[in-house]
């Protein structure tokens, strides 16, 4: 069947199989590995990209069900160029070892942010629950999303952000 | 760094591997795409132990886009049917006489595409004689068991290995004349690393130049590539192992995979590239398992307190296959560290390792080869005796720790501990945690029949093996390489043996050699997981890459410095011996405005200078470490839980951690290291663990069975540290990697036990599921890694 997804902001056709997996779809088909697939059941959220606005879990998503919806990957976090504060969080507080879990990770963050711009710790927590890190012990992940709470407001308060980490 | 400061190239440094990784730009091995490329599955076994009747591959092999189908009996007119464990034992590649564990590769299936090759599983058939099972360890001795390894002829049970350390007369002479003697039975439950990447590999045979690449999941690339070679017949130098980033490793990537194997010969026989990779089930049900340590500690002590001796037994569960990941002369890896950080007078323990119809392993799941089992034993140990004595737990161990003028100190089992201030460590810990108020409120909940536990735990490590004369693998002595290049503008590559699988070396790595020579990290670039650009070196497990690698990196480094300082010499028309080191620089001693940088030390010595008879030029240098001696880092750690008691539910309140790792080279790297073994600890002591059914099925098969602590399972670690430098080690440095999965799972289910005093409870097996406490509060404790009793 021919699907076409909006993935990153471009629009793509492309002819795939009905049971081919979005995170195949994404990784194998348009070469985005940077999501990653980690454990079939939709525990680990090493897939996690947004679907429309939504993080989903692409190792449980049809390619088909993404026709004619947006897809944003980790590939399309950073803005001209420039990193969102969310990743320049993770590498300031050091919230990535292996990398494996980052990205899914970065876009569940972005999510929360955009819905709660202030969170506390236990919010960030329950926010990421649904997936897992083996190196972090989640602490620096914590962490690095405060980061990037904290330098976004200050950039909406118009103060620099600079030297706030 | 501020005018004043020596200069140190040590320190937060922010890693330089992020800035790929935050873009989604890693290189793992399933993003490796070859033109051509075909993808691999393996059809495995859906018995635990049964006779192979047939296997017959037509159909899969008609399948339009199947290359080929590789069963046992192609293997073994390969004579590749079996190949060596990391334990010197043999392991089926795909199976040939019968199946041994539930999840054993059957047949290999080289497709078109990744569906494709799993489409074709379904149509191979293999007609199984099932046979009886021995899933509990316990058993595999018995007269009546099956014995599972028949494949060696006259083997008539079970047994693997009988290993004892100490001295069992002194021991039973010390317990002879004790006051007090506490024993125990408990169980380490089989756990496994899973990383969050699982295993694979991509493997390209080139027929013209009869180079064969892998790319694969792996912490030891250059053993694997001795390995391929012994096995396969391929001339070593015709191989090249790549291991590209790795998402996680645990230990889970030191061992060779019959999936890698199969997906080399996939790419034989089909002249293309050849992926394969697991899933998630396959890595939890066939790879490397941890732990599975049946143990039972007797501890014996003067009235007063002082700890005299300790007896252990062990039964230790390896599986079908031995393919316990340790150096050779230690088959029980080193659980003779279960003497901990106590001055004992004597003790003796004694390991018996069995197969069992279960997957192979027994590696060091992010611990330095058994280290975490022994740590777990002597520190419940000295908890239970607390008890038995009346005796607060702190202090029993303040008593008994070993003191700072006792080192370097040889165990009643043989181990040379380098350095440590135990004391000053522990008491940093109790300060941080306010244990006397910690335990008043414990005493005001338990007023109010709340269950609340403090639970401290003293571990120390033993990591960073060699020394080569006592360590080798399969006969590969534990020394590793390191090549320092500086090119003439001054800029300098490391290539090293290690291999990270996320620990930073790229940073921390050009922190070492950027102290050495006074430049900065930005001018250095770390090499390393490429056996074609790297010297030959044991790899990164048992938290050896900076207590190895970290030290022949900075020998290099040395060496580098001290050919420097003829050419500056000859530069500056000195006697190398009138010149002083500054960082980065040469200097005539009390002429400070004569001297040279690195940099243009380097470009001098590539260039046409005159330099001394027999100095060639170039500064570029090399070494192989080989460790005097293994580090010791320790670390004191506690833990607050508070117990549901209508669910027994355990939630960790508040966790502190005081370790010891020695010199910091990047703080940052160590403290995330030390909240990533935090977290593994409380998921090892609440919900991690493999269980079977007495058909050998496993039940943690997936993620949904196989629990890992999440975010909110996990508490704000608090860290604090002591450094107590390692007198052996170039740069003081001790191994760090693994210290907090060594300590912590002692220290939670020591917690737990503390909060379940009141309720009579004494020990409970880990892991410590709501199910599982709930059962030892009602006084019928369950056996949680079966299934059937």
């Amino acid at each position: 069947m021919q699907i076409t997804v909006t993935v990153n902001g471009a629009p793509v056709t492309r002819e795939v199989e009905p049971r081919l997996l979005l995170i195949h779809f994404l990784r194998d088909d348009l070469g985005l590995t940077g999501s990653h697939w980690g454990c079939d059941t939709s525990n680990c959220g090493a897939c996690v990209v947004w679907l429309d606005e939504i993080p989903v879990k692409s190792c449980t998503v049809l390619a088909a069900m993404a026709d004619g919806h947006r897809v944003r990957t980790v590939e399309g976090m950073a803005a001209r160029g420039s990193l969102d504060p969310v990743q320049q969080g993770f590498a300031q507080c050091h919230g990535l070892q292996c990398g494996f879990c980052t990205p899914g990770m970065m876009l569940t963050a972005r999510w929360l942010l955009d819905h709660n711009p202030d969170p506390s710790p236990q919010q960030i927590r329950e926010a990421l629950s649904g997936q897992v890190c083996r190196c972090t012990g989640y602490e620096n992940i914590v962490r690095s999303v405060l980061w990037a709470a904290r330098h976004e407001k200050a950039g909406r308060d118009g103060g620099a952000a600079e030297g706030a980490g | 760094m501020n005018a004043g400061e020596p200069y140190s190239a040590y320190g937060p440094l922010r890693r330089k591997e992020d800035a790929r990784f935050l873009r989604g730009r890693g290189t793992f091995v399933d993003d490796v795409q070859m033109p051509g490329m075909l993808h691999g599955a393996i059809l495995r076994s859906p018995f635990a132990h049964a006779r192979i009747v047939s296997v017959d591959p037509a159909a899969a092999q008609a399948h339009p886009k199947v290359r080929a189908v590789i069963t046992g009996a192609d293997l073994a007119g390969r004579g590749l049917a079996w190949m060596p464990t990391l334990s010197g034992d043999v392991q089926a590649v795909l199976a040939t006489d019968k199946v041994r564990f539930q999840g054993q590769e059957v047949a290999f299936v080289v497709a078109e595409d990744r569906y494709s090759a799993r489409d074709a599983l379904e149509l191979i058939n293999v007609e199984y004689e099932p046979l009886p099972v021995v899933a509990d360890a316990r058993l595999a001795l018995d007269r009546a068991a099956p014995v599972i390894r028949d494949d060696v002829p006259g083997r008539a049970d079970n047994h693997i290995f009988d290993w004892a350390a100490g001295d069992a007369a002194a021991t039973d002479a010390a317990f002879a004349a004790a006051d007090v003697v506490v024993a125990q039975d408990m169980l380490y439950p089989r756990a496994h690393p899973a990383p969050l990447e699982t295993c694979g590999a991509v493997a390209d045979a080139d027929e013209v130049t009869g180079k064969l690449t892998i790319w694969s999941t792996s912490q030891a690339p250059h053993a694997h590539r001795t390995l391929y070679s012994l096995f396969l017949g391929v001339p070593e130098h015709k191989i090249r192992v790549v291991s590209p980033d790795i998402g996680g490793g645990f230990g889970n990537k030191a061992p060779v995979y019959p999936g890698y194997v199969c997906a080399i010969v996939g790419s034989q026989l089909t002249g293309r590239p050849v992926k394969w990779v697991e899933d998630r089930s396959e890595n939890l049900m066939s790879t490397a398992f941890a732990r599975d340590y049946h143990m039972h500690g007797e501890i014996a002590a003067a009235a007063d307190g002082t700890i005299l001796a300790l007896r252990v037994r062990v039964l230790a569960d390896h599986g079908a296959f031995n393919g316990a990941a340790q150096p050779t002369k230690f088959p029980a890896g080193f659980f003779g560290l279960c003497t901990g950080s106590y001055d004992l007078r004597a003790a003796h323990c004694q390991v018996t390792g069995v197969y069992t119809n279960k997957a192979p392993g027994g590696v060091a799941y992010s611990c330095s080869f058994r280290v975490t089992e022994a740590v777990y034993l002597v520190e419940r140990m000295v908890d239970l005796l607390a008890a038995e004595l009346g005796a607060d737990p702190a202090e029993l161990r303040m008593k008994n720790l070993l003191r700072p003028e006792q080192f370097p100190h040889t165990t009643p089992t043989g181990w040379e501990y380098d350095s440590g201030d135990y004391a000053t460590t522990l008491r940093l810990a109790l300060d941080t945690a306010g244990y006397p108020q910690l335990r008043r409120e414990q005493a005001q909940r338990r007023a109010r029949g709340e269950l609340m536990g403090i639970g401290i735990s003293f571990f120390t490590e033993a990591v960073g093996a060699g020394p080569r004369k006592h360590m080798d693998i399969l006969g590969l002595g534990m020394a590793d390489g390191a090549d320092l290049r500086v090119h003439p503008t001054g800029k300098a590559v490391l290539a090293v043996s290690c291999q990270s699988q996320g620990q930073g070396h790229e940073t921390t790595f050009a922190q070492i050699v950027a102290q050495e020579l006074g430049i900065s990290p930005d001018d250095v670039e770390v090499v390393h997981g490429d056996t074609d650009r790297t010297p030959f070196g044991l790899g990164t497990y048992g938290s050896r890459s900076t207590p190895v690698s970290g030290a022949a990196a900075a020998m290099a480094a040395r060496k580098v410095r001290e050919r420097a300082r003829i050419v500056a010499a000859a530069m500056l028309e000195a006697a190398a011996g009138d010149l002083e080191w500054v960082p980065g620089r040469w200097q005539v001693r009390g002429d400070p405005g004569q001297g040279k940088t690195l940099a243009e030390i380097a470009m001098a010595a590539h260039s046409s200078l005159d330099l001394p008879e027999g100095v060639a030029g170039h500064l570029d240098a090399d070494t192989v470490y080989n460790p005097p001696n293994l580090t010791y880092p320790y670390g004191a750690y506690i833990c607050v839980v508070d117990v549901d008691p209508g669910t027994g539910e355990v939630k960790v309140r508040r966790f502190v951690a005081v370790d010891d790792c020695g010199v910091r080279i990047n703080p940052m790297i160590v403290a995330g290291q030390i909240h990533r073994g935090l977290a593994d600890g409380l998921g090892m002591a609440l919900m991690q663990a493999i269980a079977f059914d007495a058909d050998g099925n496993c039940l943690g098969g997936s993620f949904m069975d196989y629990l890992l602590p999440t975010a909110v399972e996990c508490p704000s670690w608090e860290l604090r540290e002591t450094v107590t430098p390692c007198p052996h080690h170039p740069i003081g440095a001790k191994g760090v990697g693994e210290s907090a999965t060594v300590g912590s799972p002692a220290a939670v289910v020591n917690a737990v036990m503390d909060a379940l005093a009141p309720c009579g409870v004494k020990h409970a097996d880990m892991p410590l599921t709501p199910a599982n406490v709930w059962s030892a509060i009602q006084g019928v404790p369950l056996r949680t890694d079966l299934a059937f009793t």
